[in-house]
């Protein structure tokens, strides 16, 4: 596991344009929805008992984004490298695998998540820390759910190859609308809605928004968003078994390699 | 003499297509069996169920006496495979790939490791350079490295000298031949240099359309098929209808 950790460390630490990368794109998200939410402070009501609201989101959902992206490139940088094949051949267990990717995961989001943090306050006078110790339980949940989501992109790659990389880029552009990340469920049609709430986003911003305007904390919300993300990695954890066992049947690990 | 490898009746099907019809062989320690066949006659599919990369249809892979199948992660401590079509991680130099590599294989004294396949590899030059921007040659070297990481005690190599010019090819058959004999480990070395294959191998298997076509040492496959070397005996059988079928 650290010998896996060792190899993405050493690629990142000499590369800068790949810190950059990690730092980048998360300034820039942070930046631009730091001036949308002053907008939206200055022209809603909605917001302005709590003008960090949107940005405290955006940085939240940036945090889900590197993380599930995080661990989709771990896995696609080695087939990108053609080591995929000297990867499945050392002896390490599968699960001593993945236990290294959602490590190195972590690494690479806390990369690109710290000095976002740190730009909103000087440039914004918003702290995230205002979300108090519930701020911990809100990101390791949202963690917890993009590693699930990296975990079932991964799996598909194992099982349809390379081919599945374009699915690895979209995934989280397809399920933001359903999250929530900025606005209330009401907002979504009832249809959405539903769809909505079997999600843990739902429940993680609706009580974001809760804790920063209402000044309570509703305990049941990161209770429902643990229980999904529960069955939820679960299911991807099974599924990239199930997909490992198939790609030795079909012999996708080997083209996979070339 | 001793047998590491035992491949008894493997078959593997992808859906109704046969890639591989139940072949049986042996490697014994100390020897370097050549495997030979023309493009799509199964050799990789043997190599990738000898690795675990793929799961046999039925059959058998006994390495030391312990099945692939049941206890895959113990094999793989003591295999390694080295082919063109594989790749070491560009960006991390010969030496931290060597480090990854033998964390992965949890290889204790590891420094001492990589010292000993520096030496013995010439990699005293390339060590802390980075591997992408290696020649071809100083790239394989490197492969070799960490196929031999691990010191397997089976060591599976699949055109081990492609691309490379004479002057290398001959440096690394000859380190095979002498690592295979101060280790007396076994190889199964799969390639299209006849003159190689002729060189290193005491026995020879030959492919075609998933089944073993033929047998025996270069010399008596030469003279069994009245060809004047092995090339000739490899156009003759891939050329040749197959009876098997």
């Amino acid at each position: 596991m650290y010998g896996l950790f060792l190899r993405h460390f050493y690629l990142i630490t000499r590369s800068f344009p790949r810190i950059l990368d990690l730092i980048y794109w998360p300034s820039i998200q942070i930046t631009l929805w730091g001036f949308i939410s002053n907008f939206f402070a200055s022209h809603t009501t909605y917001y302005n008992n709590a003008v960090g609201v949107i940005l405290t989101c955006a940085i939240l959902y940036d945090f889900l984004f590197r993380t599930s992206i995080g661990f989709n490139m771990l896995f696609l940088e080695e087939i990108w490298s053609r080591n995929f094949t000297n990867l499945f051949i050392a002896p390490m267990k599968i699960s001593e695998i993945l236990t290294s990717l959602i490590f190195t995961a972590l690494v690479r989001a806390l990369i690109g998540l710290i000095p976002a943090v740190l730009l909103t306050s000087p440039l914004f006078g918003i702290s995230i820390l205002e979300l108090g110790i519930y701020l911990f339980f809100l990101f390791l949940s949202l963690y917890i759910f993009g590693i699930t989501l990296g975990i079932l992109v991964s799996a598909g790659l194992l099982r349809f190859g390379p081919s599945f990389e374009n699915i690895a880029w979209s995934t989280m552009f397809l399920l933001a609308p359903f999250g929530c990340i900025y606005y209330p469920i009401e907002i979504l049609p009832e249809i959405f809605q539903k769809i909505a709430y079997m999600l843990p986003l739902v429940y993680i911003f609706e009580e974001t928004r809760n804790i920063l305007i209402n000044n309570t904390v509703d305990i049941s919300n990161l209770i429902q968003a643990y229980m999904l993300n529960m069955v939820y990695i679960i299911i991807s954890i099974t599924l990239f078994f199930y997909s490992f066992n198939k790609a030795r049947d079909k012999g996708t690990l080997i083209n996979i390699g070339e | 003499m001793k047998t590491l490898v035992e491949v008894q009746n493997l078959k593997k099907n992808y859906g109704d297509k046969q890639a591989v019809k139940s072949i049986s062989f042996k490697i014994n320690e100390n020897e370097i069996l050549g495997l030979l066949g023309p493009n799509g006659s199964g050799k990789t599919t043997t190599i990738g169920m000898m690795l675990g990369l793929l799961k046999p249809t039925s059959g058998e892979i006994l390495i030391e006496g312990d099945k692939i199948e049941e206890d895959r992660i113990k094999i793989l401590q003591k295999i390694n495979f080295i082919s063109p079509y594989i790749e070491l991680p560009k960006k991390l130099t010969v030496k931290q790939n060597l480090i990854v590599f033998g964390k992965l294989y949890k290889i204790k004294n590891l420094n001492d490791r990589i010292d000993y396949l520096t030496s013995k590899l010439r990699l005293n030059d390339i060590l802390n350079r980075i591997t992408g921007e290696l020649s071809s040659g100083q790239k394989n070297r490197a492969s070799l490295a960490k196929s031999l990481i691990n010191d397997p005690k089976v060591l599976l190599l699949d055109e081990p000298t492609a691309s490379l010019d004479p002057e290398i090819g001959d440096f690394i058959r000859s380190f095979l031949e002498d690592y295979k004999k101060e280790k007396k480990i076994s190889i199964l070395l799969a390639s299209h240099n006849m003159n190689e294959v002729t060189r290193l191998c005491k026995s020879i298997l030959m492919m075609k359309d998933g089944i073993i076509v033929d047998s025996g040492s270069p010399a008596n496959l030469i003279e069994k098929h009245g060809r004047k070397n092995l090339e000739e005996v490899f156009l003759k059988l891939s050329r040749r209808p197959n009876e098997h079928n």
